[in-house]
């Protein structure tokens, strides 16, 4: 008798629920209830509506261009001809200039606050990285337009070419604005939202296995090296993933700086280039209805599909350590 | 859950010669190596550490230092002057900034609030789940393309840009803040105080319109401030949707001009005294950042906990 109490199926629990509710006779807290859930479906259609306007709006540039949209270079309003090459180059290139600088540093950063940091410090660092990871683009956008750009033209561009010129990423003419500078700003825009993302996942590292291996005579390092590192690496590339999401979808800062020309792609990090966040916010000015609108909406569309992606990704991956550290706490695993 | 061995150096290991790596001759010169990489290893992070916050703090203190300097009463309640004659300020952004933010809270707050009490009190199962984990990409979709949905929904149909456009965008980027930021707060709420309160025969509803809602005020507040914040300093979704103008303008049908706007476009100003006044704006923007990061801190007591 227990035994088949216990093991009614999930759908008649609910089913038993809803009954009960019924019964009660509440039209209160029906009402209330279905008023709480009205508003989640308003919230899930504006989302099914953002996905929904894209698409239907970028139809005919689909239709027109299909898949070479991806691999035309133009972005022509004048020969009605139009691709994104350029802009995913620039996208992609400058993303993973940011990530290759931004994923040690960050890392490293968050391991000394973690492990190594005096504890009054600690607090203040954590408070700084949080209220950077606030401070709006824009912000960056003036920094980088103003003090950055001029002195890459005038100092760090220059040098780079005299210096480590052999390498086909340091030719051309210094120009300031380009790859390099919005990879630069990037690599500090991410940084933040790295070093606070692994820090949190270090924390929740059990202390037990801290403790172990100090108790077996472990330096520091090999404690972060064999009962953290292994622990956090899942919730750290989740980290990492949403700073990628982050780069890629980045507007204004980049816009700023990234010079906005629809050059072919190139390994040179001098060129000044496009993105297709600066594809969107240079362009929409002098859209006219037809082509035009439908081709800088799909740009929008591609962002939004990759940006999506990246972003289940990392969410998923910090659900399922989450998971993982619930189930340890409650001693399952160990 | 295997843990992989340190290479250790304790006298049993020691005795048994097979289980050495070649490297580990004796137990002096293996102490030395171990210590030696964990200074490195020290070292080297705490030069990144330094690297990383040295280099943010100079960009921070240099827009600070700079902004500063240009900021005085006229800059709050002047508006620009043409082509970068001295004087002037930009106190019709700070206006269209207040409006937008009302506009975008007026549909960001229920909206994430009713959610977020949704998930909280009645969120169990996979539909639950499913929505919880949307608001969270929704939280990561880049603002810009809000800014084309209003774009393409208002901005086109009313043929102008518009305050309305530019509240609405910010809006959809508010939701994902106070969803997640009350259901947080609301799971905090102790379970015996719902249970009181329905042992004394009051319904669900009341139960959490009346007792576990004011008990999560302060948090709640909390989060409506930290998405304020936020979307005080959007200007991507704003370029497309409220456009900016350099006149007082309180109609929301027409174009509407907001801090990060008049930064983003005086930065790119011709005129030096144009380019001042972006530093200006930059300074007044962070302070009412900081100052909205302080605020949560001090209230979420977030400065004792870490």
């Amino acid at each position: 008798m227990i035994q088949e109490r216990v093991s009614l199926s999930k759908a008649r629990q609910q089913w038993i629920r809803w009954q009960r509710l019924l019964r009660a006779q509440r039209p209160g807290d029906l009402f209330f209830r279905g008023i709480t859930l009205l508003f989640v479906l308003i919230v899930l259609g504006l989302v099914a509506g953002t996905a929904w306007i894209l698409i239907s709006n970028s139809l005919p540039t689909i239709r027109r261009f299909g898949f070479s949209f991806l691999t035309n270079k133009a972005f022509d309003p004048v020969h009605d001809s139009y691709g994104v090459l350029p802009a995913i180059f620039g996208t992609l290139i400058t993303s993973a200039f940011a990530l290759i600088f931004a994923v040690p540093l960050g890392v490293g950063a968050s391991i000394f606050l973690v492990d190594f940091c005096p504890r009054p410090l600690r607090l203040v660092l954590a408070f700084l990285i949080d209220l950077l990871a606030a401070i709006p683009s824009v912000i960056y956008g003036l920094w980088g337009f103003l003090v950055l750009a001029p002195w890459l033209h005038n100092n760090g561009e220059p040098w780079l070419q005299q210096h480590l010129g052999f390498l086909p990423l340091f030719q051309g003419q210094p120009e300031g604005v380009g790859y390099l500078g919005a990879g630069i700003i990037l690599t500090m825009m991410v940084l933040p939202l790295i070093i606070s993302v692994s820090r949190e996942v270090m924390l929740v590292t059990p202390v037990a296995q801290r403790e172990a291996l100090l108790a077996l005579g472990a330096t520091r390092w090999e404690v972060i090296r064999h009962a953290v590192l292994p622990f956090a690496r899942v919730g750290i590339l989740g980290g990492v993933i949403l700073a990628l999401g982050r780069a890629l979808g980045e507007t204004m800062a980049v816009t700023m700086i990234v010079g906005n020309q629809a050059n072919e792609p190139s390994l040179s990090l001098f060129t000044p280039g496009y993105t297709l966040a600066s594809v969107i916010a240079n362009q929409f000015g002098e859209a006219t209805p037809g082509l035009f609108l439908s081709a800088i909406i799909e740009a929008g569309l591609i962002l939004f599909i990759i940006t999506l992606i990246t972003n289940i990704l990392a969410r998923w991956l910090i659900a399922s350590l989450q998971r993982q550290a619930q189930g340890r706490s409650r001693g399952g695993r160990l | 859950m295997s843990v992989p061995m340190p290479t250790s150096s304790s006298p049993a290991l020691q005795s048994g010669e097979s289980r050495l790596h070649p490297l580990q001759a004796t137990r002096s010169s293996l102490t030395l190596r171990r210590r030696l990489v964990n200074a490195l290893i020290v070292l080297l992070t705490t030069l990144a550490a330094l690297f990383a916050a040295g280099l943010l703090v100079y960009l921070l203190c240099y827009v600070l230092s700079q902004g500063l300097r240009y900021i005085n009463l006229d800059f709050f309640t002047q508006l620009p002057t043409p082509n970068g004659e001295p004087g002037g300020g930009m106190g019709e952004a700070f206006q269209g900034s207040l409006i937008l933010i009302a506009l975008a809270s007026l549909m960001g707050v229920p909206l994430g609030l009713f959610t977020g009490i949704y998930l909280a009190e009645f969120g169990r199962g996979p539909f639950a789940q499913g929505v919880r984990f949307l608001v969270d990409v929704l939280n990561g979709i880049p603002t810009i393309i809000f800014g084309l949905l209003a774009w393409v929904l208002i901005v086109i149909p009313m043929q102008t840009f518009s305050g309305l456009a530019g509240g609405f965008a910010l809006g959809m980027i508010m939701i994902p803040i106070v969803t997640r930021t009350s259901e947080d707060v609301l799971r905090l709420v102790p379970r015996e105080l719902r249970e009181a309160s329905l042992a004394l025969g009051a319904t669900e509803a009341r139960t959490i319109l009346q007792v576990v809602l004011p008990a999560a005020r302060s948090g709640i507040i909390t989060g409506v401030v930290l998405a304020m914040a936020r979307v005080a300093g959007e200007t991507a979704p704003l370029l497309m949707t409220a456009f900016g103008t350099t006149f007082w303008n309180t109609d929301v049908t027409q174009p509407m001009d907001a801090l990060p706007l008049r930064i983003f476009q005086f930065t790119l100003s011709p005129y030096q005294q144009q380019v001042n006044q972006a530093y200006a704006g930059a300074f007044v923007l962070i302070v009412l950042i900081l100052l909205a990061s302080l605020a949560v801190r001090l209230a979420t007591g977030g400065f004792k906990q870490r």
